[in-house]
């Protein structure tokens, strides 16, 4: 697919990774979330174990790893709330550096830690080798339900033009004094998102309008469905596969 | 004569608040003309466009398409003859990529697999934007937009085109540049406008609307040389 002007989480490579069928690639990523989840917390080399394969992954891909670390930085809000719980969680509690700390906080912290970053370290991943019409399709070929790609794909389609509406009033408020202070904010704002919202009705509309005008009759028209090669499978599951089978031995020499 | 690509006879609209956009409008294009059709802000241009697909119904008066009048009947077939490309490019191109959006019309009316394939692709190559496959429209420049707009019409083969403001908002390279592709065409036109230079340049022959009714038909040159009749109807 194209490589010139996409979205800032994709980065245009040539490997194995990015030439993967999307539908591949969504099952591996979910398959993989699923095996890290299900790691019990307190067997660390498990948790090695997926990490390795995911920075191998990202090698396979090309992704350099400071691509990757650097939008990681979505988590750091959950990552606070993780920091908190060993001050301010209950019951047992344990010296660290001379400081007293809950068991059962530290180890929600480290659980939401460690499963929070290997989740979205293999989202991030498959963001950046995988292009958002790609992922439409591919959840389309994976049998979501085509109302639902559908919307996915309006919002993919509008959000820029609906952002760039809400930029051009706001220029315009702002042109014409409005000085975007703490409290001052609240009216204008809410205007606004009340005229915004009146104008996407209307857009709405007229894409409506331009959907029946070429034979739109209430549902989407069923594309072909590139078929999905055995090999492609079996390279997209490498890593899953592996993750669970790391997740089952740590289960049962736990 | 031949069965001419569009009739519109008599045609009167009033919208449900009881304002009346349309009033008589009588006129005809034969297949293989590109006609211009003129007129002020306000003069009923996009109202008479609606009908021609049957978005608006008439309160009186007909449309045919190609012989076949616009009813509920032949709703499905009208749209496939008609090709409309709306003002706005991105109310017209909905779709997370071009290949889709192109395919959008023809999937609709059946066609598919290389059939379906092939009508994208020369509709692409037809307004140049072959190279745009798989972008995505957001990511086009507004004269790249009202390309591919057109392209996801042709695809679906209508007997007739029928554009919309199509030279609004862009820039006079971009103007040119959609002139230039649009007299390469080989289909029957409508051109809705209030850009006089561009009938000129693309049409032998124009129309102008003015409250609700076709108020001068004829050659281009004759029509647009008559300073009173074009300042009289706001152009």
């Amino acid at each position: 697919m194209s490589g010139f002007h996409t979205h800032a989480l994709y980065r245009h490579e040539h490997s194995v990774l990015h030439d993967l069928p999307s539908q591949v690639k969504i099952v591996a990523l979910v398959l993989f979330v699923g095996a890290v989840v299900a790691t019990p917390r307190e067997t660390f080399w498990a948790f090695g174990v997926d990490g390795a394969l995911l920075i191998g992954a990202m090698l396979l891909a090309r992704i350099p790893l400071g691509f990757v670390a650097r939008r990681l930085v979505f988590e750091i809000p959950f990552v606070l709330f993780a920091v908190l719980m060993p001050f301010i969680g209950t019951g047992e509690r344990t010296p660290v550096l001379g400081v007293l700390l809950s068991v059962a906080g530290l180890w929600g912290a480290w659980t939401i830690l460690v499963k929070g970053t290997l989740g979205l370290g293999a989202s991030v991943l498959m963001a950046a080798t995988t292009e958002v019409p790609d992922i439409l399709e591919g959840l389309e070929r994976l049998r979501l339900p085509k109302l639902i790609t559908a919307i996915a794909g309006f919002m993919v389609r509008y959000i820029d033009v609906i952002t760039g509406e809400l930029r051009r009033m706001r220029v315009a408020m702002t042109a014409r004094g409005y000085d975007p202070s703490w409290i001052g904010q609240a009216g204008p704002i809410a205007t606004s998102a009340g005229s915004l919202f009146v104008r996407s009705y209307e857009r709405g509309e007229r894409v409506h309008r331009a959907m029946l005008s070429r034979g739109y009759t209430g549902a989407m028209p069923v594309f072909e469905r590139a078929t999905t090669s055995k090999r492609q499978w079996i390279v997209g599951m490498g890593v899953p596969a592996f993750a669970w089978l790391s997740t089952i031995v740590a289960w049962v020499i736990r | 004569m031949s069965t001419p690509a569009l009739e519109v006879r008599e045609l009167t609209y009033s919208y449900p608040d009881g304002r009346r956009a349309l009033y008589g409008a009588d006129f005809h294009i034969h297949p293989g003309e590109r006609v211009a059709l003129l007129g002020a802000n306000g003069a009923g241009k996009t109202t008479l466009v609606l009908h021609l697909n049957g978005i608006l119904r008439p309160s009186a008066g007909t449309v045919r398409v190609a012989g076949l009048e616009v009813n509920d009947d032949n709703l499905r077939e009208i749209r496939r003859r008609v090709g409309l490309v709306f003002q706005d490019p991105d109310d017209q191109l909905f779709m997370p990529t071009v290949r889709r959006d192109v395919a959008f019309g023809p999937a609709n009316f059946g066609v598919q697999g290389e059939d379906l394939d092939r009508r994208v692709r020369e509709a692409l190559d037809a307004v140049g934007m072959g190279d745009a496959i798989d972008r995505a429209p957001h990511h086009l420049s507004l004269g790249e937009r009202r390309r591919v707009a057109v392209a996801t019409v042709l695809a679906m083969e209508p007997e007739i085109l029928v554009l919309d403001e199509p030279s609004s908002n862009l820039d006079p390279a971009g103007r040119r540049e959609l002139a230039r592709m649009l007299d390469t065409l080989d289909i029957t036109t409508l051109l809705v406008t209030h850009d006089l230079s561009y009938a000129r340049a693309l049409c032998r022959r124009v129309m102008i609307m003015n409250r609700g009714t076709i108020v001068a038909d004829g050659p281009t040159e004759e029509v647009l040389a008559d300073h009173r009749l074009l300042t009289e109807n706001r152009l």
